[in-house]
């Protein structure tokens, strides 16, 4: 064993010599490699992160949402309506939502005005989301006006702001009282936006949501698992978008990349072919050439991947982050929680690692049994 | 020291800082229980469906509850006008159309 490691040392010390020799095109051809692996982890890390920040929060959503469609297009719930979802086996708990658009000309943004169902401000009060208080400046206990779709000015005074940690969820709500939405919007008594139910049975939920379609046939129900889908197709879309558009600097590093492991410069063959006349075995110049494809690859993987893990929770994506994030005029502020998925890293360290320390072995494997002496002589 | 030996410990340096990477993950995520918790409480409370990341359009506003020809809100031949247009993905019926098959309301809120 020590032998083995001995000769092994003596094969880096070499390699890193053969490898010195080179240095330009050597220390070029892994600062591209280590930037790519940074490109593709940074893509990958950050979309991972938040897929699941939306799968874990979405996950205390309503189990079904049930909305009433007129003519394809979304219509408020009339009085009536929840009595006969109720005759529904399997729905345990049903309560109708109210929640609309409202477009503030002043920050041209649109803020989503809600009712809660527990908690709500008292009359002439709102709570507001922590992007709304910055983008309006506002404070506990000030004043703000709206103009209603009806063309009244409504005042409300702001009772609280909500938390920051929840502003990706929060950042363009405003919390009023049923009494203030229904006036602000002239809603009509007992109409509702939608329904949240829940179901008794969680593996019920599906079976609700057919027997629902079926006795109320202009009912479209929305599952939780159909939000979570939403979500998760969103950012893959926006993952695939991303590498795809990295899909050519990729092709670009291959072709370099294969260039560079499969074609043999004249001096490396004549190289080969010196070591082979001094005695070196073919094994020994494989597994020097092994090194070389390891020590390069290995290098660039780990630099790439630390450092896109430093850049995506740490800098917070600042390369990426308008691709990836979108943007929006009432754009919450948020920090990613890091989730690194292992399969994930594991499946870019096959890709980035494996077929370039493969490509490394088959030319040197091809000079290496030929005859040194015509080797030499290329 | 020997070349072989600074390459190889500039290696495990570069294996201790990858695996740092999942330390640093778990203290982050554990710190940001109480903020995660937060957020959770709210989305239950207020029976929330979707993350306020776009705010131009309901349909970007609320991807989970939007009609199912959202894109084409405006008339049948509408084009898509927001950006976000561009990092929501088309409904899947869509890719289907040409195999005579369209988007129905049964389909569910999966856009």
């Amino acid at each position: 064993m020590k032998l083995w490691l001995a000769k092994q040392r003596y094969l880096i010390d070499f390699t890193l010599a053969s490898l010195a020799r080179r240095k330009t095109r050597n220390l070029g051809l892994l600062a591209v490699y280590t930037l790519l692996v940074f490109m593709l982890s940074s893509v990958t890390l950050y979309t991972h992160a938040l897929r699941q920040e939306a799968a874990r929060v979405l996950a205390a959503s309503p189990e079904v949402i049930v909305q009433r469609m007129v003519a394809g297009r979304h219509d408020l719930i009339p009085p009536g309506y929840m009595e006969r979802i109720g005759r529904i086996r399997g729905v345990q708990k049903m309560e109708g939502r109210l929640w609309g658009y409202y477009y503030d000309a002043v920050t041209k943004a649109n803020y989503t005005f809600m009712v809660p169902a527990e908690g709500a401000p008292a009359a002439g009060e709102i709570i507001v989301g922590p992007a709304l208080e910055r983008s309006r400046g506002l404070a506990k206990n000030n004043g703000i006006s709206f103009r209603s779709y009806s063309g009244k000015l409504h005042t409300f005074i702001v009772a609280d702001v909500l938390p920051q940690a929840s502003e990706l969820v929060s950042a363009d709500l405003v919390l009023m009282s049923e009494q203030n939405f229904r006036a602000f919007f002239d809603y009509p008594a007992g109409h509702y936006t939608d329904i949240a139910l829940a179901v008794a049975n969680p593996q019920e939920v599906r079976n609700v949501a057919i027997k629902l379609a079926a006795a109320l046939p202009d009912a479209r129900p929305i599952l939780r698992d159909e939000v979570l889908r939403t979500y998760a197709s969103i950012f893959d879309w926006r993952e695939g978008i991303v590498l795809a558009l990295l899909s050519a600097a990729i092709l670009a590093f291959g072709i370099l990349a294969w260039e560079k492991a499969s074609g043999l410069s004249a001096e490396e063959k004549r190289e080969i072919g010196i070591l082979k006349a001094i005695g070196w075995e073919t094994g020994d110049v494989i597994k020097m050439k092994f090194w070389e494809g390891l020590l390069i690859s290995l290098t660039a993987f780990l630099a790439g991947f630390v450092a896109a893990y430093v850049h995506v929770f740490h800098f917070a994506a600042s390369l990426f982050e308008p691709v990836l994030k979108g943007w929006a005029v009432l754009y919450p502020r948020f920090q990613l929680t890091p989730h690194i998925d292992g399969v994930q890293v594991a499946t870019l360290f096959f890709f980035t690692v494996v077929p370039y320390a493969a490509a490394v072995l088959v030319p040197i494997w091809k000079a290496a049994i030929t005859d040194p002496d015509s080797v030499m002589r290329g | 020291m020997r070349p072989a030996d600074r390459a190889l410990l500039l290696l495990a340096a570069g294996g201790c800082a990858f695996a740092l990477c999942f330390a640093d993950a778990a203290r982050l995520r554990a710190a940001a229980g109480p903020d995660e918790a937060e957020r959770t409480r709210l989305v239950g409370q207020l029976r929330l469906t979707d993350l306020a990341l776009f705010t131009e359009a309901r349909y970007t506003r609320h991807p989970s509850q939007a009609d199912l020809h959202s894109a084409f809100q405006d008339h049948p031949l509408a084009l898509e006008h927001f950006p976000t247009g561009s990092l929501i993905a088309p409904p899947a019926s869509l890719a289907r159309v040409g195999a005579g098959d369209t988007a129905t309301s049964e389909e569910g809120g999966a856009k």
